[in-house]
């Protein structure tokens, strides 16, 4: 009768271990794209030398396999416990207590999540894809050898007020899904922390706010420094 | 002391296999002392002189201890008040001329019986298949034959609080029974009684609970506002632990 792998809280452990995976993982993406304030040649070739090697290093690539599949468990498991929860509620109510019980952010992580996912198909369309399959322009080093000008594409990329526009919205819904998304994890996998509700509610909340913030803050240098 | 008057838009449905619809009513002369039930008493006394079927709805000790009235007002279970339940809400919480919108608790496991009142009997199979303990008990035991740190001790009595209303599910977006299923495995497990059956009462209570086809929790944290106990949510995280420990403990 017991089945732990069907069970709705192992389904809902590993929706938060993947969850809590991808924002380590923001945290080493934001460090890497921190380098982008650095200006001219000096920032350029950094940033292109950080990208070939983020794009051959072995331990890289292992990391990145577990971020694709972390990204497809935490869809999957999430889409299909969303799809359950509307089973168990087959007629609604007619008057919603709306947030009068519960955060905005904790009632809408579904729209919030489809809406990054959207966002993380054009980020990769325009960076990730680039970088392997299109036609990069080159950086040629002082040295005479030649790297892929990532740099070149990010910071075009962010001459286009729509596409920063895009970015910066993204970055709200991404400090929406955290804001609920960090604490919601660390409670599912069952942590206590000391004093437990405020300090894990603080800490959840500077996370959800600081790594969107930090991210948004690129493209607005990016695009006020071209204007 | 002020008169009352209001618009009741009740769910009004003949059995749990025909379909449901609001039913709009005019109520006056009210009393603000009057509990939420109560007034639920005069519109029925109104209902039953006009030779109209009463509004069937769930009730037993108004005291606020038994848990069983179950409805939600204005999309909130139990009403607007904090810690409250239906019976001890009172009308003076309400303004002359509101409309006020009265709902059963819905979910898939509480399926409408009549009107207001929902068959909660997935709440009792839970506790059949584990919510218990199973030894001899006896004759009532001295109160300090067994040591117990006043900290658990207190721990376990809020979780037994509980008094089962399934106000936890009616607010949950997800119709999750998980506040309501971790307080009665908190309840025992926190104790050294419920010591000997932790894992098999665990496991068989969420097993249940999967199976009466309750939704997930999303720790929105909307059943702990709800709850007229209001018990905390930290059970359900405990729930979890206990339920993952005892899995890997085989």
């Amino acid at each position: 009768m017991n089945n732990y792998f069907t069970s709705t809280i192992f389904r809902k452990i590993l929706a938060a271990l993947s969850g809590l995976f991808l924002t380590f993982f923001l945290l080493g993406h934001l460090a890497g794209n921190l380098q982008l304030f650095i200006s001219g040649v000096e920032g350029q070739t950094q940033f292109n030398k950080y990208a070939l090697f983020m794009t051959t290093n072995p331990v890289v690539k292992l990391l990145s396999i577990l971020t694709y599949a972390s990204i497809l468990l935490h869809v999957v498991l999430t889409l299909y416990l969303a799809f359950k929860s509307r089973q168990a509620r087959p007629i609604g109510y007619a008057v919603s207590s709306g947030n009068s019980n519960s955060s905005w952010s904790s009632n809408n992580m579904a729209i919030l999540g489809t809406f990054l996912l959207l966002f993380i198909i054009v980020h990769m369309r325009s960076f990730w894809y680039e970088m392997h399959f299109g036609e990069m322009p080159y950086q040629y080093l002082d040295d005479g050898t030649k790297i892929k000008d990532l740099y070149l594409i990010t910071t075009s990329a962010f001459n286009n007020p729509l596409y920063t526009l895009f970015y910066i919205l993204s970055m709200i819904a991404l400090a929406l899904h955290l804001k609920h998304g960090v604490g919601s994890a660390v409670q599912t996998i069952g942590l206590k922390l000391p004093n437990y509700e405020k300090p894990l509610k603080y800490i959840a909340e500077s996370v959800a706010l600081i790594i969107p913030a930090t991210f948004a803050s690129i493209p607005i240098y990016l695009y006020i420094k071209n204007l | 002391m002020t008169d009352l008057q209001l618009t009741l838009n009740i769910w009004r449905q003949r059995s749990s296999s025909e379909s449901g619809k609001f039913e709009s009513y005019e109520v006056d002369n009210l009393n603000t002392h009057m509990s939420f039930l109560e007034m639920l008493d005069v519109l029925n006394e109104n209902l039953v002189e006009e030779n109209k079927e009463p509004v069937a709805f769930d009730h037993d000790c108004r005291e606020g201890i038994c848990g069983m009235c179950s409805m939600v007002i204005n999309g909130r279970p139990h009403g607007p008040m904090k810690g409250t339940t239906t019976c001890q809400l009172h009308m003076r919480h309400f303004k002359n001329g509101d409309t006020i919108t009265i709902e059963p608790w819905r979910a898939k496991a509480f399926p409408v019986v009549k009107d207001l009142v929902v068959d909660r009997s997935s709440f009792d199979r839970i506790i059949q298949s584990g919510g218990y303990v199973s030894v001899n008990t006896g004759s009532a035991p001295d109160g300090n034959a067994i040591p117990i740190p006043k900290s658990i001790a207190e721990e376990a009595f809020d979780a037994a609080a509980c008094i089962g209303c399934g106000a936890c599910v009616a607010s949950c977006k997800n119709a999750s029974a998980s506040l309501f299923v971790s307080a009665k495995i908190s309840q025992l497990s926190l104790l050294p009684q419920g010591q000997p059956e932790k894992n098999e009462r665990v496991k068989k209570m969420v097993a249940q609970m999967d199976e009466e086809g309750f939704g997930h929790c999303t720790n929105t944290g909307a059943c702990q506002a709800e709850c007229p106990k209001e018990i905390s949510v930290d059970y359900i995280r405990k729930m979890n632990v206990d339920y993952n420990l005892s899995n890997i403990k085989g």
